[in-house]
């Protein structure tokens, strides 16, 4: 069972004018996994099917897993690498294909054991990448993640042999969900898709997630397509936007509001895929219905939407450009430049805890809603990037978590 | 005594928070680590994703004062209540407390059972961090003073 390409669903949905709206849902069960890709095929949108993978497979933790399975204990997802092949074939079976393809979400800092295991059940779309999904998820060396996902990008582009064309998804657009500057989400994606082409990868997505003001996310998905045109114009490629995430809204209206933002945001930007937010995301892991609910919910307001509008230059492109090259010229494989741009605090997260992590640069909501850096450390950045600022207290970085979450459950 | 806002030594406390093995969460530890240093204690921030052995063997040497777990992923029942046992081997008399979001479905109720599998308290309604400055207030009155 070859399922056609997830890149070419994206391709012929953004010819019809229509945004791919994509759940994040994970399912213990397999019963339960089947009935809710069952549920988001039968929606009525244009909608990729996922699998979110569960936290002890992430982390790789495989005996918890087992303990979990055989205690009917609570999972946060679908453990894929404990269910055999078969199970998941089982999963999938008549639901996915060319109109229905479906991505593996992980979190996986060393994922060869989830891409196997969604290689063995017919799948070949994935995401995630060497410094999205080790930095803000996982104390494993930078240097070996770039290792664990090199040979990651080799298992899956193996997989064109048998007729698929593998796709792989940046998350770098998503780091740490919040206060994360627009320049460094561009820059992180851009340099993620280069390390899958050069490890054989010709299908990808590069991500950007929803921040704090639209004009400015808006400029910035703009920077992401050109540096995208400009270096990864000989592979597949195509943008995913994220629904806000970080602290969501925790009313009903707050939340549905978010997403419905995040919808016009991707049409007005030319995203070709949308992953959405549910109504529970403040509280609890969403249900299917929740899930299909918030699909519905965005297919709704992207089908409102009106792409274009004027986009303002406050300096993201320059910014992330700036990321971008400084990176590239320290080395010619794009594996080595990332460990040591995250060394020589090239590349340097706000607020993330990895001990790789240079952890001297910091960001703020300012008065006017946008994020700003207060702090840039080693960036290689344009004189005049930074607001300087005292670090924030307890209460005040906690305003700027929750700045979204207050602005949108008042409205 | 001191009446500045600098606490005095004797009720400074030595404090390590950290996230249980599964979970990737890391600003409720960033935000409750704030929110101790204000108070005025030292704090030791272990991190994400911190393996049983790590966080054991991390506690042991350091011989703090406080132990505070937090986890979010909806997995920290679970690695809750297998850490606790080795984490007792090591510091019989700590107080060691955890919360955050603890299991999947946003219902709470977690509490008993993890007092019973020894710990000294339990932190997950939406009243969390003001009933844990009382009882870091508590503990740092009673403490070595
Ligand atoms: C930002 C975020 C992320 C970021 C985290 C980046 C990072 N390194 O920190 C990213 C994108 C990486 C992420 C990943 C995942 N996330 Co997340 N995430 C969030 C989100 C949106 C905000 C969390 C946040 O930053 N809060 C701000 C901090 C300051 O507050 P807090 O963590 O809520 O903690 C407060 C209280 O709980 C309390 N507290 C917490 N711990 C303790 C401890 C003590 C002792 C005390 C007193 C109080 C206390 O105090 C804090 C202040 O009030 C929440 C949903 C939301 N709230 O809107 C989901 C959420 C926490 N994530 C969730 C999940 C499941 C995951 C994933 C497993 C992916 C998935 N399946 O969806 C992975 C984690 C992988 C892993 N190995 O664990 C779920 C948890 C479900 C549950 N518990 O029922 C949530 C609720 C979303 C959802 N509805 O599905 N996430």
């Amino acid at each position: 069972m070859t399922g056609g390409s997830f890149g070419d669903f994206v391709a012929r949905a953004a010819a019809a004018g229509e945004l791919v709206v994509q759940p994040r849902m994970g399912v213990p069960g397999p019963e339960g996994m089947r009935a809710g890709l069952a549920a988001v095929r039968g929606a009525g949108v244009r909608a990729a099917g996922t699998i979110t993978v569960d936290s002890f497979t992430r982390v790789g933790d495989h005996l918890a897993v087992h303990q979990a399975l055989a205690t009917g204990a609570e999972l946060n997802g679908y453990p894929i690498a404990a269910h055999s092949p078969e199970t998941t074939r089982s999963v999938l079976n008549g639901l996915h294909g060319a109109d229905f393809p479906v991505q593996v979400r992980h979190g996986s800092a060393c994922p060869q054991k989830i891409v196997a295991a969604l290689l063995a059940a017919g799948l070949d779309a994935t995401e995630g990448g060497p410094l999205s999904y080790c930095l803000p998820y996982s104390r494993v060396p930078v240097a070996e993640s770039v290792r664990a996902w090199a040979e990651s990008c080799l298992l899956l582009s193996d997989a064109r042999e048998r007729g698929a064309r593998p796709h792989l998804e940046s998350f770098g657009g998503c780091m740490m969900g919040q206060l994360c500057p627009p320049s460094l989400l561009v820059a992180i994606s851009v340099l993620e898709g280069l390390f899958f082409r050069q490890h054989g990868v010709d299908s990808m997505s590069l991500s950007y997630a929803q921040q704090t003001d639209p004009d400015q996310d808006a400029e910035a998905m703009a920077a992401l397509r050109t540096l995208a045109a400009e270096h990864l114009s000989d592979v597949d490629w195509h943008v995913v936007l994220y629904t806000y995430m970080g602290v969501f809204p925790r009313t009903p209206h707050g939340a549905t509001a978010l997403l419905q933002r995040s919808a016009e945001l991707a049409v007005r930007t030319g995203a070709e895929r949308l992953i959405v937010k549910t109504t529970a995301e403040a509280h609890r892991i969403p249900t299917v219905a929740e899930n299909v609910a918030a699909l519905v919910t965005a297919g709704a307001a992207a089908a409102r939407a009106e792409p274009g509008g004027v986009v303002e230059d406050t300096g993201v492109l320059a910014e992330a450009r700036a990321l971008v090259d400084a990176v590239l010229d320290l080395a010619p494989d794009v594996g080595i430049a990332l460990v040591r741009a995250v060394e020589r605090g090239y590349l340097d997260v706000p607020y993330c805890l990895h001990q790789d992590n240079a952890g001297r640069t910091r960001a703020f909501v300012d008065g006017a809603g946008r994020l700003r850096w207060s702090r840039t450390g080693a960036l290689p950045l344009p004189a005049g990037s930074a607001v300087p600022a005292p670090d924030p207290t307890a209460d005040e970085l906690l305003r700027s978590l929750t700045h979204v979450e207050r602005a949108f459950d008042r409205g | 005594m001191e009446l500045d806002a600098a606490r005095p030594d004797a009720a400074r406390l030595d404090i390590v928070v950290s996230g249980l093995a599964s979970d990737a969460h890391t600003w409720n530890l960033v935000y409750l680590q704030l929110v101790l240093e204000e108070m005025g204690h030292r704090v030791t921030n272990l991190g994400a994703c911190v393996p049983d052995g790590l966080l054991t063997s991390r506690c042991g040497q350091a011989a703090p004062d406080l132990v505070v777990l937090s986890s979010v992923n909806g997995h920290g029942f679970q690695d809750a209540r297998r850490v606790i046992g080795p984490l007792r081997a090591r510091l019989a008399c700590t107080p060691v407390v955890v919360g955050g979001k603890l299991g999947v479905d946003g219902t709470g109720g977690h509490a008993e059972a993890l007092l019973a599998a020894g710990f000294d308290a339990v932190f997950e309604n939406a009243d969390a961090i003001a009933a844990f400055r009382g009882y870091v207030e508590r503990l740092a009155a009673g403490v070595r003073s």
